[in-house]
């Protein structure tokens, strides 16, 4: 008690002389709040450590004056919530052994709604709040939300998404070490810039080094590479690789993602439902790759999808980012590949990424300051970012960090053999293009694939059948499109 | 001679009997079994292949749950709460309204009885539309109140109910208690209500059941995680999404929810299955 | 005239034990199914976070569902795996409860057959469902096993093929309601006169003879309500194939029922066409509900 009550008395002290060196008037308080650990830093030279800590909390602290006390979060999982926990300075956890009980930055209260994602149910709950945040009473005012790439568009080209030039966040100055792919996914209609994410989850081709050396007689990247560069070549590879016992990838869905990303045209054009002719090469190399039992049809996650993580599982590939490498692929499980440093990093036959969470102000939120910071701090800074890689291992979203990165050869992963990936995401990053992306891409994407897994296991005859089911199944999820 | 070959036969029939039974009880059991022998196995383990002797995971497994995401022990207690008040409203009023029917000649008996038999075909389901959004007028969505309250219309159960009581409720009954001075509210609640006592251990059971297993409106209705029942729990479950976890921890899930209420009828299940089956026997 | 008046002053008491049922039917039914009614004739979706609708369009909600053959088609999925479980349960169940209580058997452990049989039944519907995924998943335990014994040389893909998940839904639907339905069965066939089977056996009538010719007419009631409740059980089916196939229905829509459907139209919020299909849900069951009851009614007339 007596420790909060000095940090609090330290704090004003320290708002009002940072106020004073702004010098400017109504907004002056949202540059004080972004140079939290810029002006903690100062802080340290002269104050001791106790001071530091109250000056952080108290440039954030102070917005919160004349703004609302409660801080409401929409999320669909804990990630974002741990991140904000461990690296937001100065937020304090109610519950240091459950994040999700929330916290409190300086005098606002942090509060977290999950709402799992299955089922559309996080969706649907967006969809019914947020429209009405501007009628919902203070404490109840949705202030930021979480969204994921393939929704996105549905909410940024709608009106209950803030543009981040509204908060005060300039696109170019505030967010230029960003990928240009992370903002495509949250530019409106007109251009407007309105969410950041902390992550580029740009992604690659993860094999496995023992089979690389038996069928491919190296396991050197560029090597691999080489023999993985397009899709023609990628399929040849798999004829190899099914010669000494091993499947290409786990599934047909492990390379979805990568046509899809490649399109030449959104899904939908003028209200019309169009499938790009990546998407039907997708489909028409994974049946040629199943009818030479090159791939399986495995669900992702399942568990016949994760066996290719032991070597027993005879995979020869995955396709993912870096969140997958490190955490997906059974790293603490004795005698898998990852554990003993067993697969390697490539690019692929197409740049691609895979997740991400980006975050958006809900518009009429009562905390546009704190939305701010939060904002900021957790996509920019380059501190913070530094701490998630170290911790979380989130490829982050700053071209200059990754590059440093990869330059560090301590920053190889443990998963890698010590291969450093961070070089090729960068790369991957940057070639990653998302401008043809369209409101319906979920719903178009997991349709599609569903209807094909039909044709795939011989349950519709043609292709054309498989369309047809997917066609409907598209008129039945979203009643104003059409389709052929 | 013939009673021994009646005898014989009765034999060959019983042995018969019992192979049918055992082969069913081994049909109804099997999985539970799969099912305990994998929740006490690591997620390691278990992509290996079957064994069909527990592992040593369990508390791991148990562990696992208890701090996951998933409120699995509201999602319990919401779940027992919702199935028993639905149970109790439902065999009550269903009882009154049994009642009304059988022990009065007012003049709309008639339309009431058909009109009732009539609605008893119109599955919850195809109202659930209308349902939702007049739940969300009257503000009721994330609540319990529009899945206990509706039970008491239970014409289902009003059926089972009526047919019961025509073979044990006389009106002589009734009207004795009623030169007793018993009034109608009381004869009902001390004599009939006993009398029903029975088919109201079936029903009981039956609605509570079905209010436990319930998915579909729950789902419609609950969105706070903390008001979820176990079967909306389940069904996030088996969203892709949590697969990637453990599957230890997936099985641990499932036997949760599912091995309490086994136990509790393994205790209850003499009075359980005694009393359905007494409901036949009246007299 | 004293004693008409007090019979009137009781019978007043049949509308007061009536209000209950009427009001909440009324308010969380009736209300309700007619909303739906009206719905179906407009055109009313979300799409996103955009409201199109309502704009009155006539029947065109009913066009729509009924030209382009889906409703057959899962109507035809939905009776198929009812009758996959149902045609199993409830012979089962008559030989079950027939041998429950022949009391010339004299059945031994009938308490614990009981209690096994009766068990499914308690098992949320959605926590098995969840469970034969997992259980009949392409490395599940059941392939596992069945690899194991020789029988398979390749996992088998159950969840891909139609008539394998078609039969899963239906085993489970078997298994959750083959014991409940004995128990009834049984609480009929105790309630009949014992002076009855004991006047048969007495005339020379053999065991199956017995069944058929004096349990099974005088079990009518009770074989109408379980065939009744059953079928629109049936109709109803959604938990199982839901979550078994986590909403989609597959492999290629095979195990899509109408009610999950429905549910896909409500989840996409378009209430125009929900409501249409309810309504026309609403009618299928009732033809079918009216027809078993005319249909075992008829039989058992003679």
């Amino acid at each position: 008690m007596k420790k909060k009550l000095l940090s609090t008395l330290l704090a004003s002290t320290m708002v009002a002389g940072m106020l004073a060196g702004c010098g400017s008037s109504s907004d002056s308080a949202a540059p004080a709040a972004t140079q939290a650990p810029a002006a903690a830093t100062e802080a340290a030279t002269e104050a001791p450590a106790a001071a530091t800590e109250a000056a952080t909390e108290a440039a954030t602290e102070a917005p919160a004056a004349d703004e609302g006390k409660v801080l409401n979060i929409q999320c669909w999982n804990e990630e974002f919530i741990n991140r904000l926990t461990d690296h937001y300075p100065g937020y304090e956890a109610n519950d240091a052994s459950d994040p999700t009980k929330g916290g409190k930055i300086g005098d606002v209260e942090v509060k977290f709604t999950i709402t799992p994602s299955d089922d559309n149910a996080y969706q649907n709950n967006l969809d019914t709040i947020l429209p009405e945040n501007a009628n919902a009473s203070a404490d109840d005012k949705v202030d930021i939300f979480l969204m994921e790439a393939d929704y996105a568009l549905k909410y940024v080209n709608s009106d209950v998404t803030m543009n981040l030039a509204d908060l005060g966040i300039d696109a170019d100055k505030d967010l230029g070490d960003q990928f240009q792919y992370t903002k495509d996914i949250v530019t409106d209609a007109t251009g407007n810039l309105k969410g950041a994410s902390w992550q580029a989850c740009s992604a690659g081709l993860i094999y496995n080094r023992a089979a690389a050396k038996e069928v491919l007689g190296s396991d050197d990247p560029a090597d691999v590479q080489e023999a993985v560069k397009d899709w023609d070549t990628f399929n040849a590879t798999a004829a190899k690789l099914k010669e000494k016992g091993y499947t290409i990838t786990s599934s047909v869905n492990d390379t979805y993602r990568v046509y899809s990303n490649n399109v030449s045209a959104p899904w939908v054009q003028d209200g019309k439902v169009v499938i790009d002719d990546n998407i039907k090469k997708w489909a028409d190399d994974s049946k040629a790759l199943l009818d030479a039992g090159e791939t399986n049809n495995y669900e992702l996650w399942s568990d016949d999808w994760n066996k290719g993580f032991y070597p027993d599982g005879k995979v020869f590939c995955y396709f993912g980012p870096a969140w997958l490498i490190n955490f997906s692929m059974a790293p603490d499980q004795d005698g898998s590949i990852a554990k003993d440093g067993g697969w390697g990093f490539c690019v692929g036959p197409q740049s691609f990424y895979w997740g991400g969470t980006w975050i958006a102000a809900a518009a009429g939120t009562d905390n546009p300051t704190l939305v701010k910071d939060v904002i900021l701090t957790m996509t920019t800074d380059q501190d913070v970012l530094k701490e998630i890689v170290e911790k979380d291992y989130d490829c982050v979203n700053s071209k200059s960090l990754l590059t440093s990165l990869a330059a560090d050869d301590s920053f190889g992963l443990p998963v890698l053999g010590g291969q450093n990936p961070y070089g090729e995401l960068e790369k991957g990053a940057e070639n990653v293009d998302m401008s043809n992306i369209s409101d319906y891409d979920q719903g178009c994407n997991e349709e599609f694939q569903t209807a094909m897994k039909g044709f795939f296991d011989g349950n519709y005859k043609t292709y054309d059948d498989a369309v047809a089911a997917f066609n409907k199944a598209i008129v039945e999820k979203y009643p104003e499109l059409t389709t052929d | 001679m013939e009673k021994k070959e009646n005898g014989a036969s009765v034999h060959v029939r019983r042995v018969i009997a019992y192979i049918v039974l055992i082969l069913l009880s081994f049909l109804c059991l099997v999985w539970f079994y799969i099912l305990f022998v994998n929740a006490t196995r690591s997620h390691q383990e278990l992509t290996r292949g079957f064994r069909a002797y527990p592992s040593t995971h369990a508390f791991e497994n148990w562990f696992n749950l208890m701090h996951s995401s998933q409120p699995v022990v509201t999602g319990l207690v919401n779940s027992l709460v919702i199935a028993a008040l639905s149970a109790f409203l439902c065999t009550y009023f269903s009882t009154m309204t049994a009642y009304a029917i059988h022990a009065y000649r007012f003049k709309l008996r008639k339309f009431a009885y058909t009109f009732i038999l009539a609605v008893m075909m119109i599955p919850t389901q195809v109202t659930a539309l209308g349902f939702i959004q007049l739940m969300t007028k009257m503000h009721l969505m994330d609540s319990f109140i529009p899945l206990v309250i509706p039970s008491i219309a239970a014409p289902a159960t009003f059926f089972y109910m009526k047919q019961y009581m025509d073979s044990v409720l006389s009106i002589s009954l009734v009207e004795a208690a009623r030169i007793d001075g018993s009034g109608e509210f009381h004869t009902f609640n001390s004599i009939v209500l006993p009398l029903m006592k029975p088919a109201v251990a079936v029903q009981a059971i039956f609605t509570f059941v079905a209010s436990w297993n319930n998915y579909f409106t729950p789902a419609l209705i609950l969105h706070d995680d903390n008001k979820k029942t176990l079967p909306i729990l389940i069904a996030q479950l088996r969203g892709a999404d949590f697969l990637k976890f453990d599957m230890g921890q997936v099985y641990m899930m499932i036997a949760f929810s599912i091995f309490p209420v086994i136990i509790v009828y393994l205790v209850l299940s003499r009075n359980i299955v005694g009393g359905v089956t007494l409901g036949g026997v009246k007299e | 005239m004293k004693k008409t008046s007090k019979v009137v002053e009781y019978n007043k008491w049949g509308y007061i034990f009536l209000i209950p049922f009427t009001v909440v039917y009324a308010i969380f039914q009736l209300i309700p199914l007619i909303s739906t009614i009206y719905n179906s004739f407009f055109e009313n979706f979300r799409s996103g976070l955009k409201q199109i609708g309502p704009n009155f369009i006539g029947f065109a909600n009913y066009a729509k569902i009924l030209s382009d053959g889906d409703l057959w088609k899962y109507m035809g999925n939905t009776m198929i795996m009812w009758i996959i479980g149902f045609v199993p349960q409830i012979l089962v169940s008559l030989l079950l409860a027939a041998w429950f209580t022949d009391p010339s058997l004299r059945l031994k452990c009938q308490q614990f057959f009981k209690t096994v049989i009766y068990l499914p039944n308690l098992i949320m519907a959605s926590a098995f469902a969840m469970l034969f995924f997992t259980l009949f998943a392409d490395s599940g335990p059941v392939n596992s096993i069945l690899i194991q014994m020789g029988i398979l040389e390749k996992p088998f893909s159950f969840m891909s093929s139609v008539t394998a998940t078609r039969c899963l839904v239906g085993l489970m639907n078997f298994l959750m309601w083959f014991g409940n339905t004995t128990i009834l069965l049984m609480a009929g066939m105790m309630g009949i006169d014992q002076s009855l089977f004991e006047a048969a056996e007495v005339d020379g009538a053999t065991a199956g003879q017995i069944f058929r010719k004096v349990t099974l007419p005088l079990l009518r009631p009770i074989l109408v309500y379980v065939m009744i409740t059953s079928l629109i059980g049936g109709l109803q089916m959604f938990d199982v194939p839901q979550i078994l196939t986590n909403g989609s229905g597959d492999p290629a829509r095979s195990t899509l029922t109408m009610i999950m459907w429905l549910n896909k139209h409500l989840y996409s919020k378009n209430f125009g066409m929900g409501g249409a299909l309810s309504v026309l849900l609403f009618l299928v069951t009732g033809v079918l509900s009216i027809a078993v009851f005319k249909m075992t009614g008829t039989n058992t007339d003679k």
